[in-house]
């Protein structure tokens, strides 16, 4: 119960709100870590994905190879990143945590798009080619519109998991909420330590929720007329 | 070397240690004097055992009969077992052991300096039934390294060196550093030093060796003994203001082996610890922990390069 008191206690220290070192500045590291994981997880994913859906070919060989990044652990791909960003010049934080990230990231945006595109009517996808829409088309203006409520459902759970181990760049000497964890750690400041790890969870529930909302205010009118 | 002649090498050197007892035993050593079993122990990291293979050959070179007892496990079960009489001798550091007898340091706290923490020592341990022979120049403790480059082009021998420098550095080292007295705190207060910028790292790890290898970091914190100072050419720097507490590796010995002795024992020892800098220690650390030999050998090695057995 001591231990509580001890984190509360922490949280209201107003020395904890200030500078660069402070609660708002690791949060919004946080955001910037998880944020370009994410974009650079969709740039390499989301093409992929929306032409093996449209088309319908090596699905199958495109999610099982992108499930090797949740089976990857993030730790060593971590070190990973490490012994390869140093050569490079990319430095020490934010690079080689990208390494752990973005794999992380891939798997879930893939088989949702896959299966978001694929499982769009295909008598409507008939009827537009009927129409004489081009296949760009198709895939523009029939197949993502219906689809994106599910692609959006996996980025949500990219984003998720990338926020909660986003915290692994502070064992590289990064910043991000992850410093409270380890720093808490190596000092024995378990207030700090958990702290750190409350604010993590915090801000993983605040991004589904947010996701959630997206998900929600990106199905089709007609599709929700419809269900 | 390759496994099997290192393998090979090692079979050689214990036969040749094995031998010498026998001949010993048989008349080598003047039949007169005494000479009492020894048993050595030590706890479980690569230093530790080539400290022991030292201690265990240059008695066996001089016709006593040891008995290893090494990779014991960590000092809070090797310092029973040297309480108990479970084992005679082993090599500890000296501010690190005094802390740990003396935990509230009502007899004697640690210090900077050797000579003194030496003293505080043998009378924390002296109720135990042991005492500390000479201690040797060599440390195992928080060390400031350089990558060679660095301290040639900045001209860096010893920690004072980087008076004029440090505000463009880079410090890399573990995430308690910025907090810790023998930190950064130290070189600030001890030595005057603000870096530019302090990486977390981590303490003495493959980490902090990568960063700085890489130039990610300036100065990284590695302990003094640690292999890769060797291995990769770094620099460390001689901390000539004595910031950290005196950790020199000196034999601990049972009062009682002594008195059963005509002084050999602590003649041969001090002579190891005599010639036992920070350079000679680190060499051998890494050949044991970079190279993989076996302690037995590279202690063997030693102790004939340096005249104390033949």
């Amino acid at each position: 119960m001591s231990l509580l008191g001890d984190v509360a206690r922490w949280f209201a220290d107003p020395a904890h709100w200030q500078g660069p070192q402070g609660i708002p500045a690791r949060v919004l590291e946080h955001l910037e870590y998880s944020g370009v994981a994410i974009a650079l997880a969709l740039l390499i994913a989301l093409p992929v994905a929306l032409y093996l859906g449209h088309t319908g070919r090596g699905g199958f060989v495109a999610i099982n190879v992108a499930n090797i990044g949740r089976a990857l652990p993030s730790f060593a791909l971590l070190g990973f990143g490490l012994l390869i960003a140093i050569p490079l010049g990319l430095g020490l934080g934010f690079w080689p945590t990208m390494f752990a990230l973005v794999p992380l990231a891939i798997p879930p945006i893939v088989t949702n798009t896959f299966v978001a595109i694929r499982e769009v009517d295909r008598d409507v996808v008939d009827a537009a080619r009927g129409m004489g829409l081009a296949e760009g088309q198709i895939l523009r203006s029939i197949e993502i519109p219906l689809g994106l409520p599910l692609i959006l459902a996996g980025l949500r759970t990219a984003a998720v998991n990338v926020v909660a181990t986003a915290t692994l760049g502070a064992v590289v000497a990064g910043g991000a909420l992850g410093r409270f964890i380890v720093d808490g750690f190596a000092l024995r400041e378990f207030d700090q330590l958990v702290a750190g790890g409350i604010l993590v969870a915090l801000l993983a529930i605040v991004t589904e929720a947010t996701f959630s909302v997206l998900e929600r205010a990106s199905r089709s009118p007609g599709m929700a007329a419809i269900r | 070397m390759n496994p099997r002649r290192a393998l090979f090498a090692a079979f050689v050197a214990a036969s040749v240690i094995v031998t010498a007892c026998g001949g010993a035993g048989t008349g080598g050593a003047s039949p007169s004097v005494s000479r009492p079993a020894v048993t050595v122990g030590s706890t479980n990291f690569y230093e530790q055992l080539t400290l022991g293979e030292l201690y265990k050959q240059i008695l066996e070179a001089n016709g006593y009969k040891v008995t290893p007892k090494f990779n014991l496990g960590n000092r809070e079960i090797v310092y029973p077992a040297l309480k108990s009489g479970q084992i005679d001798i082993q090599a500890d550091y000296l501010a690190t052991l005094l802390a740990f007898v003396d935990k509230d340091g009502k007899i004697a706290k640690p210090t900077t300096d050797k000579n003194e923490t030496l003293t505080g020592l043998k009378k924390a341990i002296d109720a135990d039934g042991l005492t500390v022979l000479d201690a040797a120049d060599a440390t195992d403790q928080n060390g400031f390294v350089v990558t060679k480059d660095t301290a040639t082009a900045k001209n860096l021998k010893k920690i004072s060196d980087l008076a004029s420098v440090a505000s463009t550095m880079v410090l890399g080292g573990p995430p308690e550093c910025p907090q810790r007295p023998f930190c950064l705190i130290g070189l600030k207060n001890t030595y005057g030093l603000t870096f530019k910028e302090f990486k977390p790292l981590d303490a003495g790890g493959p980490l902090t060796v990568t960063a700085l290898e890489g130039k990610q970091i300036d100065v990284g914190l590695l302990f003094t003994s640690d292999p890769s100072i060797v291995a990769k050419s770094f620099v460390l720097l001689d901390d000539d203001k004595h910031l950290q507490l005196a950790d020199n590796i000196a034999p601990i010995v049972r009062k009682d082996l002594l008195s059963k002795d005509d002084g050999t024992i602590t003649k041969l020892l001090n002579s190891i610890s005599a010639k036992l800098t920070q350079a000679e220690l680190n060499d051998m650390n890494k050949q044991v922990a970079v190279d993989k030999a076996d302690s037995k050998v590279v202690a063997a090695a030693w102790l004939k390069k340096q005249g104390l057995i033949k």
